[in-house]
């Protein structure tokens, strides 16, 4: 019974987040070609950009694991919301970093179609 | 009044000693850090650890969060208007959230402050405005002993700027040689 409560309680309370991811993702699916395709965002996380960069060299091939910054060795949280309820959850956050390393690992900003489809993927995770 | 005499001379005695103990620590210090009976007292402030929440959460998610007080103002000024080349990489930032940044760092910066050693570091920077705070001549003369094998060949440390891999007290503000603890190496006496 205490199981069950505990249970509905967390899900109770990761909806709020559930449903605030799901605003992120719909923002940039408006500007967006076509649907958001998970199978598309998996293959532009490993996808090679500048000098070889990709998004594995920080954040590592485990997801639900910390990844850690290349040079300065600061951890970086785990990506998938499954153990970090907090992602994706916030806007202006989720844009800050798609400009800031789509620039560095392929030397542009994102298009609205490829941070739709690599949220998609991130958020089965 | 014999009575009193009496009484203070032991006083005196030990007043005398104490002094020339200190002096003689004082004598024995080099010329970087020993501060003698300084390491009995409370935790020190060298420099004031870094408070602003959004300098915290904006800067501080790739690295630590430098007290404001290792640079001048001028160099702050430089960084947070480069930041779309920020060493290499992309840290840039919303307008308002860089103003905000930009005017927390440069109201304490090191020649805004009178903590520690912020003035020091303000004094022998002059009129230069540099980017790294391990460039400075005042870094330097404090690490001139420190083999780059011990940090830059060591892996788990990797580069001077990473100031926490061994000053334990950072966090703190405190960067006392004492507190030295070298990765894989241990305590550093020079």
């Amino acid at each position: 019974m205490n199981r069950l409560l505990a249970s509905a309680l967390l899900l109770l309370s990761a909806m709020p987040a559930a449903a605030d991811r799901q605003a992120v993702l719909e923002h940039y699916a408006a500007g967006a070609e076509t649907a958001p395709s998970a199978e598309r965002g998996q293959v532009l996380w490993e996808k090679k950009g500048l000098k070889g960069r990709d998004c594995t060299q920080c954040h590592g091939t485990d997801l639900r694991r910390a990844g850690r910054h290349q040079r300065t060795r600061k951890p970086i949280d785990p990506m998938a919301p499954s153990v970090n309820p907090d992602r994706f959850t916030d806007l202006k956050k989720v844009e800050k970093w798609f400009r800031r390393n789509c620039k560095w690992t392929w030397g542009r900003e994102c298009s609205a179609q490829e941070k739709a489809d690599i949220l998609q993927w991130l958020n089965t995770l | 009044m014999k009575e009193t005499r009496r009484t203070f001379t032991p006083l005196i005695l030990s007043l005398t000693l104490a002094t020339a103990s200190a002096v003689a620590l004082q004598a024995c210090a080099d010329e970087d850090d020993d501060e003698g009976f300084a390491r009995f007292l409370p935790a020190r402030m060298d420099f004031r650890p870094a408070d602003d929440p959004q300098y915290l959460e904006e800067c501080g998610a790739c690295h630590m969060a430098y007290p404001p007080g290792m640079l001048p103002a001028a160099s702050w000024q430089r960084m947070m208007s480069g930041l779309e080349d920020h060493f290499g990489e992309n840290a840039e930032l919303d307008a308002e959230t860089a103003r905000h940044i930009t005017d927390y760092l440069t109201a304490n910066a090191a020649d805004q402050s009178s903590t520690g050693r912020a003035p020091n570091v303000a004094r022998t920077v002059g009129k230069d405005a540099p980017l790294r705070f391990t460039e400075t001549r005042y870094f330097l003369r404090k690490h001139d002993e420190i083999p780059r094998r011990l940090v830059v060949d060591n892996p788990d440390v990797g580069s001077f700027s990473r100031c926490e891999a061994c000053h334990t007290g950072a966090e703190r503000g405190n960067y006392d040689e004492h507190q030295v603890r070298i990765p894989g190496v241990g305590r550093w006496d020079d």
